[in-house]
């Protein structure tokens, strides 16, 4: 299982991933972000583009490391590790 | 008479309701999130957002209870092999002894939900949606399905249908400084414009492209700028590369249009077969970005001139609408119950509304005003609201 954490800002979006550990089977970024999806329907229409692509201001790391394959998300999250979406802050 | 107000502003949106006691803002919808559009369907009285989340993406969200409470609709999305022809901002290190030979395409995505528009009484469910980068898309069930109309897509004017291969002809959409705000530099259309005599007659106008016209509902499409004039483009007649900032006509006589350009204002009286540049620059009549047109008189329109268009301010520092009644011969300011001094506001294109005898507008600065004399006096409905995009008059 890996573990997905998220800005508290997609909170108000989809309120049924609050106040829970999001966990689902490991895999690719674009798996295991579907599978978020199966939780709360519409949720990869806000993290990523209508290509599949991370939004240009959506910040994804797996672990402590950077998503690398934005386009097509195909970097792994391991057995045990956790995908973090956050915002990019691109401005004060 | 209409007594809702719908603002869309950089924090939300906010319904304002003419009350007994006078024009009372509700408490924001969409708190934090930046609205660029909002208005109300005439036909059915359904109102509509378009949010511009800076980093989930563009949303409509949809109110059939008069805003008491907010539906976000299905995503608008490009369908697969959406393509288009890349445009660059000139950057410095643009080698112009090695320019690109070729095309390059990137696949399309909606970056912003710039206008909606609707349908006739006779066509109900009809919507249409301008996108940046450009597409217009159409739903015929309210808004739960959205369709790129592809013809429009396809044009000659963007290279021809990308669908089906590398172009086949020059792009001449070029981008609009709108688009920058997400890191590109892409056309939009910002505005929609149905014909109530004939709904297949559909004007749509793109930055910067000019304004392109469907007589038989979207099938194909053709340019409209006969008599346009742009001065920054070596042939300020071309046919296509033009900026309008926005267009609009009279309800009433439909082939009365009106368009405030970024080189002028222009007026057509034959259904957008040409124009004509009405602008009086000594009377501060030129630049801007709004334009309203009466709703019966097809000659009478409104602007909110700025100085233009380096410094996109207030002329002389004050604030003014101009109004003319004899199809732009001639203009006449209007200052009264407006700040004439100190005053840095711009209206965007989508700020300023007609409705009757009403008019009402609101500035990048947070300022509302409304008129109840067609633009003679104003009075100020509120100074703080967050900075508008939109100023749409509801229903009813």
């Amino acid at each position: 299982m890996v573990t997905v954490e998220m800005t508290s800002h997609l909170y108000r979006f989809f309120p049924q991933l609050e106040n829970r550990v999001v966990q689902v089977q490991s895999g690719s970024v674009a798996e295991v972000l579907q599978q978020v999806e199966q939780l709360a329907a519409g949720f990869t229409d806000y993290v990523l583009d209508e290509r599949g692509a991370l939004r240009r201001h959506v910040f994804a790391a797996i672990n402590d490391a950077l998503v690398i394959d934005r386009r097509t998300l195909s970097d792994r999250v391991p057995e045990g590790g956790t995908l973090y979406i956050f915002q990019a802050l691109t401005g004060g | 008479m209409n007594n809702l107000l719908l603002l869309g502003t950089r924090k939300g949106t906010v319904l304002v309701d003419r009350t007994t006691s006078g024009w009372r803002p509700r408490p924001m919808a969409h708190d934090g999130i930046p609205v660029c559009y909002a208005a109300c369907d005439p036909r059915d009285g359904t109102l509509w957002a378009s949010l511009d989340h800076g980093h989930w993406g563009p949303k409509l969200s949809r109110s059939r209870d008069g805003g008491s409470s907010w539906e976000e609709t299905p995503p608008i999305k490009y369908p697969a092999g959406a393509r288009y022809i890349t445009k660059y901002l000139p950057t410095p290190d643009f080698d112009p002894d090695a320019p690109s030979g070729a095309p390059e395409y990137t696949d399309a995505t909606v970056y912003k939900i710039w206008n909606i528009g609707f349908g006739s009484h006779t066509q109900p469910g009809r919507l249409y949606a301008g996108t940046i980068p450009g597409g217009l898309f159409v739903s015929d069930d309210g808004g739960d399905s959205w369709e790129l109309n592809r013809p429009l897509w396809n044009h000659d004017s963007r290279g021809g249908d990308l669908f089906a291969g590398d172009a086949t002809s020059d792009n001449c959409w070029g981008g609009t400084p709108a688009s920058i705000d997400y890191g590109v530099f892409e056309p939009g259309i910002h505005s929609i414009v149905v014909d109530p005599r004939d709904p297949d007659r559909i004007h749509v106008a793109a930055s910067s492209a000019g304004v392109i016209s469907s007589a038989d509902g979207g099938r194909s499409w053709s340019g409209s700028n006969r008599g346009m004039r742009m001065d920054y483009l070596p042939n300020p007649e071309a046919p296509w590369g033009h900026d309008p900032h926005f267009i609009t006509h009279c309800p009433g006589q439909p082939d009365h249009l009106w368009q405030q350009n970024h080189c002028g204002v222009f007026y057509s009286s034959d259904g957008a077969a040409s124009w004509k540049k009405v602008s009086v620059p000594g009377a501060g009549v030129h630049f801007g970005f709004p334009i309203a047109a009466d709703e019966q008189d097809g000659r009478t329109a409104w602007v909110v001139p700025a100085r233009s268009d380096m410094e996109r301010m207030t002329i002389g520092g004050g604030l003014f609408v101009a109004r003319t009644s004899d199809g732009g011969e001639s203009w006449q300011a209007f200052r009264n119950g407006l700040p004439q001094e100190n005053a840095y506001d711009i209206v965007l294109r989508h700020a300023l509304d007609i409705s009757g005898d009403r008019l009402c507008f609101g500035s990048t600065t947070g300022n509302v005003y409304l008129s109840e004399d067609r633009g003679e006096s104003w009075q100020c409905l509120g100074n703080n609201f967050p900075p508008i995009y939109s100023v749409r008059f509801g229903r009813g």
